[in-house]
């Protein structure tokens, strides 16, 4: 919980747990990433892209948050549900990855981290409330996306999205997605995805962060509210 | 070996004041003692061959075989003690399966080799154990393409294009060194594998063997799998029409 909720202070004899009523049942909430998440494969390699708001119910506890954490160099993981599973899931990830890359010589395969991000995701699959899209690239397979929804399943797919956003653009995707887009084509198509679903989405907002990942490393760019496509 | 006797050579986790540790020798040895196996990887996979030494007329024919699939793209040929290998192939087996639990995938083939050259290598260490009597070949097409490594009971461990293991393995590795391997496909590295095999094989030794091949390539579905009777009864063919040529060449000279 956060230092900026008041608690009603606690007076002997009087009973005010009525007050309790006064706080906005929302603030009571964990963070949670409420968001827009999304993953696409192109030629020569992966667009992934994802808001920035971190909302507690209501309460927006973070407007410009990165929910695109690396995992491994060329491997990076988009990251919707709780904040604090999700985080710590991506940690213990990439420090297995990282042990695994030493151990093999080699930067590890993209479905390896998947896989390792499943495996976690399915056996605590009780107690997280993670929704992960795992996207990068690796010499053998060039530009993946795996999709790990809420009960750990893990599919690879060519585009992916997640979060409670990714309800508003299911038929935007459907019916703009194209296979082999250029790495342009592929951002504009992410970022006028993400901006489609952040100003419908009530938990989704602030600017729209893209990540392209290819055999090169990583680009990031960041496109504030000013910088979004107008859609009306 | 002058220093049998010195009271060094019994336990795997002494030195001698020269620095060498005995055991491991003697199981060095003990591989030498067995039947040759060889392993080819060339541009399209990775062929394996073995000379099964038959000590008594009354076994199975499908006896004592000593070669093994440790995954369904990775096969192992051993020479030494079969016991000992079969130990092995069931640690290298664990580990394979482990990995695919783990990672979905299956093991790269020199992730395998290396964590089995590190079990070797334990048996290296401590006087309650004693080192493997075998040296593996573990070979096999990954991601990364054809792949053969040979592990010795001293937990060493080599990527080759070619190598040989057991008695005749000089002899073997010199017939190896004229192939020119990374130009050939598995299909003529069967043949010359079987040539190999049964021009190394001394008759007034050891009279009886049999000859195991398997490959892993695209025609077996990139599978560890034996060669198919057709071919293995042409690849043996093959080789004894050579070794007839061969014998008749010495006749001529004489």
């Amino acid at each position: 919980m956060e230092s900026f909720i008041c608690k009603p202070k606690y007076v002997e004899g009087v009973d005010k747990s009525h007050l309790k009523q006064l706080i906005p049942e929302q603030l009571q909430d964990e963070p949670m990433t409420g968001t827009t998440i999304m993953a696409i494969e192109f030629d020569g390699g992966v667009v992934i892209g994802a808001d920035s708001r971190t909302s507690m119910g209501a309460y927006c506890s973070n407007r410009y948050a990165d929910k695109l954490t690396p995992v491994t160099d060329k491997i990076f993981c988009c990251r919707s549900g709780s904040s604090a599973d999700t985080q710590a899931v991506a940690d213990i990830v990439a420090s297995y990855m990282e042990i695994l890359e030493i151990k093999m010589g080699e930067p590890v395969a993209v479905q390896i981290a998947a896989n390792t991000f499943k495996e976690i995701c399915y056996n605590y699959r009780d107690r997280l409330t993670a929704g992960i899209i795992v996207a990068g690239w690796d010499k053998m397979k060039k530009g993946q996306v795996y999709i790990i929804p809420l009960g750990g399943m893990m599919l690879r797919q060519p585009v992916a999205i997640g979060g409670s956003g990714s309800t508003f653009i299911w038929g935007y995707v459907d019916a703009n997605y194209k296979e082999g887009m250029t790495k342009d084509e592929a951002v504009e198509f992410v970022k006028n995805a993400v901006t489609l679903a952040l100003t419908r989405d009530n938990s989704s907002s602030g600017v729209v962060r893209v990540g392209i990942i290819t055999k090169d490393g990583v680009e990031r760019k960041v496109f504030t509210h000013d910088k979004l496509p107008k859609f009306q | 070996m002058s220093s049998i006797g010195t009271g060094y050579d019994l336990s795997a986790s002494q030195f001698s004041p020269d620095g060498r540790v005995f055991q491991v020798e003697y199981a060095q040895k003990a591989v030498e003692n067995s039947g040759t196996s060889i392993g080819l990887r060339c541009k399209d996979g990775v062929v394996f061959a073995v000379e099964k030494i038959i000590t008594s007329k009354l076994f199975e024919p499908t006896s004592n075989k000593r070669i093994f699939t440790v995954d369904s793209h990775m096969g192992l040929a051993c020479a030494g003690l079969l016991a000992d290998a079969r130990a092995i192939v069931e640690i290298a087996r664990t580990e394979a399966s482990n990995f695919r639990a783990e990672y979905g995938s299956p093991i790269p083939i020199k992730y395998l080799a290396e964590r089995v050259s590190m079990y070797l290598h334990a048996y290296t260490l401590y006087s309650a154990v004693r080192p493997y009597g075998c040296s593996v070949m573990i070979g096999g097409v990954d991601e990364s393409g054809p792949q053969l490594f040979v592990s010795d009971p001293s937990g060493l461990c080599h990527g080759y294009f070619g190598s040989a293991t057991g008695k005749a393995k000089q002899n073997a590795k010199t017939e190896i060194e004229k192939l020119k391997l990374t130009g050939m496909t598995c299909r003529e590295l069967v043949k010359e594998a079987a040539k190999i095999i049964y021009l190394v094989h001394d008759e007034v030794k050891d009279k009886h063997f049999q000859l195991e091949l398997s490959w892993v390539c695209e025609e077996s579905n990139w599978k560890h799998a034996p060669v198919p009777k057709v071919l293995f009864d042409e690849a043996e063919k093959f080789a004894k029409a050579a070794l007839q040529e061969d014998s008749s060449d010495e006749d001529e000279e004489m």
